[in-house]
């Protein structure tokens, strides 16, 4: 039983080192090409852009994300926003309305023009930015989450993406975790200074699994091909990428284009949020099995969603590895209660450098832990231009490795009971 | 949109290797270190054997010397901690032939100095006690492992004491030959043997106590005693 469980560990292990190994190459192989713009920059041409809105009770964010699209630095009369109050229950309405107001005519402001707002029944994300895209008659379009803050340079500089490129169908931006208020969010950032290095890479294997709501880009013949946003189990940012690689539709990830996302506070509010993501993510995949392992959608099939799969099993298994342990450690305690009561042995001999831990695993571990916090450095390069460790990481390493199996196993659990987590 | 097509096959061999690499690269230091540790034990098990060999001389000298000469020091103190560091080497760096033949090996330096130490004590009636302990590490005995923490805390508490452990499954004719002057079963382990009495099954740490302290003649140590 042991040996199959070693064995099991060290193929996991092996797996696990194997996908970052995989990121550290491909950043060797391209790290000429990452390019991290400072000051304003000038497009040959400023294609008009619509930006929709999705809102569901977002009374506290909703206005600064509106200014942050009023303030990007783009021409505005090229940018169309859309606010779509998805039926919320507090103040949403009332602050949009408030910027419908202002985008009349004949308003003293005078600005705002560009503004149009809609107000639905609610009916979850998919259905608000698919009313939007009913509207939309642009060539190019974005969500903005209405828990984000866009960048005022990172519309202009995700659009000279489709100016160099004409294949380029979606550039998706760097999302970092906004103001980190306690160690939960701390952690969080760290883990989004991770994602920023994870999507650069997946961006140069062309194998990018999900264009997150907040302000990535699309041309409108995406959608004009591919259809509308489907519910897909809440994730439907995550389904139009797998829908676009099905069709091998060119995702870019523009890593100097920043936006700025209110992560969650308390642990509740990361678990809900994860486990969304997570059953997303399984159900989107089985969903789209048969493109899995198949050479034909390249990277995409036999890196990305092999390696998130891996992680599953790893972490599910190292979780049960670490319950297991925890019983042996429990219960070897039991026995020395039973056996010698409160004794504290007269020699702490495992001071001695000789009990250190040497095994072969340990040192992979070591290694492993080492490539992560590596990929952090990195996307913390990416994002604030700053090289060294932060210890955002430890809280990062810390929380995640606790709490992240909960989420992860409840969200199989859920997915073999058919059970669809809530959006918050 | 072709570059989606595009599998750089080259790329998934090369980081292959190179994780390979690693691998071996971990298990190259891991062995090194492992090395050093065994190392460290053949240089305790040398010292022991000096230890022993040198009491043994003097041992028999001792028509010549007064008992004064045989202190305390002559026996080997790091008997207790070579036992602790095989027990924990074989946990970690596992049953290697190495390992195994250390064990024998420590299992060996332990019968010389029960019998040197018993020899010494009569001699010189110096005050000590011993306990032989078998256990067995074949099968999960969690009784073993209760009787092994009892004994540790023991010895704690009476530096006299000496306990020797021996593994019932050692392939080793001296112990072997303890296990059936004693009749000592596989079945019946943990076993005790204290003034040649045999104990089976665990043995709480209050009864070790009071049979140390009364056949062997060991007096608990207290302040007042010792001034």
């Amino acid at each position: 039983m042991t040996s199959i469980s070693s064995i099991v560990f060290y193929m996991l292990t092996f797996l696990s080192v194997y996908v970052q190994v995989f990121f550290l190459i491909t950043f060797l192989e391209n790290r000429k090409k990452i390019i991290t713009r400072k000051g304003t920059i000038k497009l040959t041409k400023y294609p008009k852009v619509t930006i929709i809105v999705p809102c569901w009770d977002e009374e506290k964010t909703i206005y600064k994300t509106v200014r942050s699209i009023l303030d990007l630095n783009y021409p505005k009369d090229k940018i169309k926003i859309f606010l779509i109050d998805d039926g919320s229950t507090d103040g949403t309405w009332n602050i949009i309305s408030k910027f419908a107001k202002l985008a009349r005519p004949n308003s003293r402001s005078g600005g705002y023009s560009n503004i149009k707002v809609f107000h639905k029944e609610n009916g979850g994300k998919y259905t608000a930015l698919n009313l939007g895209l009913k509207h939309v008659e642009t060539d190019f379009l974005g969500c903005l989450d209405a828990d984000s803050i866009a960048d005022s340079e990172s519309l202009v500089r995700i659009m000279s993406y489709f100016e160099k490129d004409s294949n380029i169908m979606a550039v998706a931006p760097s999302i970092i975790a906004f103001k980190s208020k306690n160690i939960i969010q701390n952690a969080q950032k760290a883990e989004y200074d991770m994602s920023v290095y994870i999507k650069k890479m997946l961006g140069f294997l062309g194998a990018i699994h999900v264009t997150p709501g907040p302000l990535t880009i699309f041309r409108k013949k995406v959608f004009d091909d591919l259809g509308p946003y489907r519910h897909a189990h809440n994730t439907e940012d995550m389904e139009i990428a797998y829908r676009m690689q099905k069709n091998h539709y060119k995702i870019e990830q523009c890593n100097d284009a920043y936006v700025y996302t209110n992560t969650p506070l308390t642990v509740k509010k990361l678990y809900k949020q994860r486990l969304r993501w997570i059953y997303g993510f399984i159900n989107n995949t089985i969903d789209y099995r048969k493109i899995l392992f198949k050479r034909n959608y390249g990277n995409f099939s036999l890196f990305t969603l092999p390696s998130s799969i891996i992680s599953i099993f790893a972490v599910s298994f190292l979780f049960g590895k670490m319950i297991y342990s925890l019983g042996d450690f429990l219960f070897s305690k039991i026995i020395q209660f039973q056996a010698i009561g409160l004794h504290f042995p007269n020699k702490i001999d495992y001071l001695d450098p000789f009990f250190i831990n040497t095994q072969t695993l340990f040192f992979i571990v070591v290694i492993l832990y080492f490539l992560i916090m590596f990929s952090i450095i990195l996307g913390r390069k990416m994002t604030e231009g700053k090289w060294g460790f932060s210890f955002d990481m430890i809280y990062f390493l810390l929380i995640f490795s606790i709490v992240g199996p909960f989420w992860l196993l409840k969200a199989v659990y859920n997915t073999i009971l058919s059970r669809k987590p809530v959006w918050r | 949109m072709e570059r989606n097509h595009q599998i750089d096959w080259k790329k998934y061999v090369i980081v292959f290797l190179f994780t390979v690499g690693l691998f071996l690269s971990a298990s190259y230091v891991s062995n090194y270190f492992g090395n050093k540790k065994i190392d460290q034990l053949k240089l305790i098990q040398d010292k022991i054997s000096i230890d022993i060999l040198s009491s043994e001389t003097q041992f028999s000298l001792l028509s010549e010397l007064s008992c004064k000469n045989i202190s305390d020091s002559i026996i080997s103190g790091e008997l207790g901690e070579l036992g602790r560091k095989l027990e924990w080497g074989q946990e970690n760096i596992g049953m290697t032939d190495t390992v195994s033949y250390l064990k024998k090996y420590y299992s060996l330096l332990e019968i010389k100095d029960y019998l040197l130490t018993k020899k010494i004590s009569e001699r010189c009636k110096t005050k000590s006690a011993f306990i032989l302990y078998f256990y067995t590490t074949a099968e999960n005995c969690s009784e073993c492992e209760k009787q092994g923490l009892a004994l540790s805390a023991l010895r704690d508490k009476y530096p006299e004491l000496r306990v020797y452990s021996f593994d019932y499954s050692i392939d080793l004719s001296a112990v072997k030959a303890m296990l059936q002057i004693y009749k000592i079963e596989d079945t019946k382990l943990p076993a005790l043997v204290i003034d040649e009495n045999v104990l089976t099954g665990f043995h709480s740490i209050d009864e070790l106590e009071t049979r140390v302290k009364e056949s062997f003649k060991l007096q608990e140590t207290k302040p007042e005693e010792t001034k």
